[in-house]
């Protein structure tokens, strides 16, 4: 992996518990500027924790926890000048419409009324809610509240962004949306850490995941790295009778071999070339398959073999309010 | 923490602009809801009717001097300071909730987040209901003077009550803004304030204090409102202050700074969920 100077995100042996309850467990991160860094973990995993601490929002109980060069304990205020944060509970005012949101946070930003009133105009454009921008936000649908959210966000040109959750509950569309947002951003510069409880998310968006499972990091690299963890993809074949296996392990120089089910598995990438390559060296030493199965791993066996159990399912509903 | 230790020059400039767009915020929802406003100035206008029309000339005859009519006129001036504190509670009712409604819709956490000057987020809160408060209390003033107040002092003295009112306002509006943080739900807040309005009534706001039983009537006498209403009724009717002005006036001080502190305090630490 490539390390950079400084890192928009480093964290250290992140520790937090509310009570007794352990929520973060000695968590390690790195995340290089510039980046999309995706934390993925089923419901109560303390990825909202994470993005409170990482936002200045919560204390961490021990722990080094650096944002943009700056502390999180020991200086908050630098870090909130370069962070912008979207939770899973919409953070605006409701009795305001779009455009008066947009101006308060143009306003808090000190933009200025001629930049003010430019940038709003931009954010209205590029999450296309300017038709929407004059009534109050209380009317919006849900994926008209969240883009308005996150374009509020944006005003100040946050460098790091942190997106709790930003696709949950959203239809297929407003959530591709999202992500062509969300490139758009890391584009221009900008770091996103975002969780979520979607492993297709972070394998589409995320140039590095975390997969975070009771308070602790059990994996952390590339999709592809993390999918290399699972032994990657197989060709398992079949074969007639045992004469025909023993000879097609020889060949292929495989240990894996399930003598009941007269078959064995050979580790393929995915590729096609690969499963072609097989198939010759079987073909040249006149050797027939009975059967053929490519099996491909995803973030969800590798988060399945982590973890033993699966990301999506809800272990310990946590209120979200 | 660090917050109260920072770059004060650089602070300070943003402490004022960032204040200004809060109270904008304020007055912009004040404007677009006129009928919250409205609502704040009914409830003391109710038993302002209710205690002059209902109980006014037997409460009238009770505070010395004849019945009737003339005991009525006589309680319409007495009640009417009372009345006027109610008005400044119920506003800071008010406050409570739409602190707390900040509090569960995220936006506070979003503000948190924010490189802005952390007081002014309840500084806008505060000033915006103490605005919204005098509103209401001109409301009820306006009806006040339609059923038969007349005060018998000057405009100078007029000016000293408005700013009693407004110091008061701002007391008791820093300590709801606390109990709007401090409650877990909307509910919670629209209820815990709710003693602020009692104040009056177990105080000189309704009846003299010397009618109360012994307890009573100790509490009663050295609870803040009453102080502040003794000088209201002074600078309006001309009763003799004595020293209720300076208690009064140091109540409210040191209501603001308690409630100032308390809120400051629980809004840098409550955690936005």
């Amino acid at each position: 992996m490539t390390v950079q100077a400084s890192p928009a995100i480093k964290v250290g042996g992140l520790r937090k518990a509310f009570g007794k309850t352990v929520v973060l467990d000695g968590i390690d991160l790195d995340v290089p500027a510039g980046s999309i860094f995706a934390l993925l973990g089923p419901n109560g995993a303390g990825k909202t924790t994470t993005i409170h601490i990482l936002s200045t929002l919560l204390l961490p109980d021990a722990g080094e926890v650096t944002v943009g060069g700056a502390d999180v304990v020991r200086d908050p205020e630098a870090v909130r000048h370069s962070i912008g944060l979207t939770g899973q509970v919409s953070a605006l005012d409701k009795q305001f419409t779009g455009e008066e949101n947009l101006q308060l946070m143009a306003d808090l930003c000190h933009l200025g009324r001629t930049e003010g009133r430019r940038r709003v105009r931009e954010l209205l454009d590029l999450f296309e809610i300017g038709e929407i921008a004059g009534r109050p936000a209380m009317t919006y649908s849900g994926g008209e509240r969240r883009r308005l959210d996150l374009a509020m966000t944006l005003v100040g040109r946050p460098r790091i962004l942190f997106l709790d959750e930003p696709t949950t509950g959203l239809d297929p569309r407003s959530r591709r949306v999202m992500w062509q947002i969300v490139r758009g951003l890391v584009a221009d510069g900008v770091t996103v850490f975002l969780t979520t409880q979607y492993l297709e998310e972070a394998d589409q968006l995320a140039n590095r995941i975390a997969m975070l499972d009771h308070g602790r990091i059990v994996a952390q690299g590339s999709p592809a790295e993390l999918k290399r963890l699972v032994s990657g993809g197989r060709i398992r074949l079949e074969f007639g009778d045992e004469a025909a296996l023993d000879r097609a392990a020889s060949v292929l120089r495989v240990d894996d071999v399930d003598r009941e089910a007269l078959a064995l598995s050979v580790p393929n990438d995915g590729g096609t070339r690969a499963l072609r390559a097989v198939l010759d060296r079987l073909d040249a030493a006149s050797i027939e398959a009975a059967g053929l199965s490519v099996e491909t791993a995803d973030l969800d066996d590798v988060f399945l073999a982590l973890t033993g159990h699966d990301a999506h399912e809800a272990t310990e509903k946590v209120a979200t309010r | 923490m660090t917050a109260t230790t920072m770059r004060a020059p650089a602070m300070a400039g943003s402490v004022i602009t960032d204040s200004a767009t809060m109270i904008r915020r304020s007055l912009r929802r004040m404007r677009r809801y006129p009928s919250l406003t409205f609502f704040i100035a009914l409830l003391p206008v109710v038993f302002l009717l209710l205690f002059v029309y209902v109980f006014g000339a037997t409460l009238g005859a009770g505070i010395g001097g004849a019945g009737g009519a003339a005991g009525r006129a006589r309680y319409i001036a007495y009640v009417v300071p009372g009345i006027l504190l109610l008005t400044v509670a119920g506003g800071a009712q008010g406050t409570a909730i739409s602190v707390a409604m900040d509090m569960t819709e995220g936006i506070i956490a979003r503000f948190r987040t924010m490189a802005i000057a952390r007081a002014s987020v309840l500084t806008g809160h505060v000033l915006g209901s103490v605005l919204q408060a005098m509103i209401a209390t001109a409301l009820v003033v306006v009806v006040a003077v339609a059923i038969g107040f007349r005060p018998t002092t000057g405009p100078l003295e007029w000016l000293a009550a408005l700013a009693l009112l407004v110091l008061t306002s701002f007391a008791v509006t820093w300590v709801s803004v606390a109990l709007g943080l401090v409650a877990n739900s909307v509910e919670t807040a629209s209820n815990t304030p709710m003693f602020l309005t009692l104040l009056p009534f177990i105080g000189s706001g309704f009846v003299p204090t010397q009618s109360m039983p012994d307890l009573l009537r100790i509490v009663a006498e050295n609870q803040p409102f009453t102080p502040i209403m003794e000088t209201l009724r002074g600078l309006l009717l001309g009763t003799p202050i004595g020293t209720s002005g300076p208690i009064a006036i140091a109540w409210c001080v040191g209501i603001s700074v308690v409630g100032y502190l308390w809120a400051i305090r629980l809004y840098n630490r409550v955690p936005g969920r």
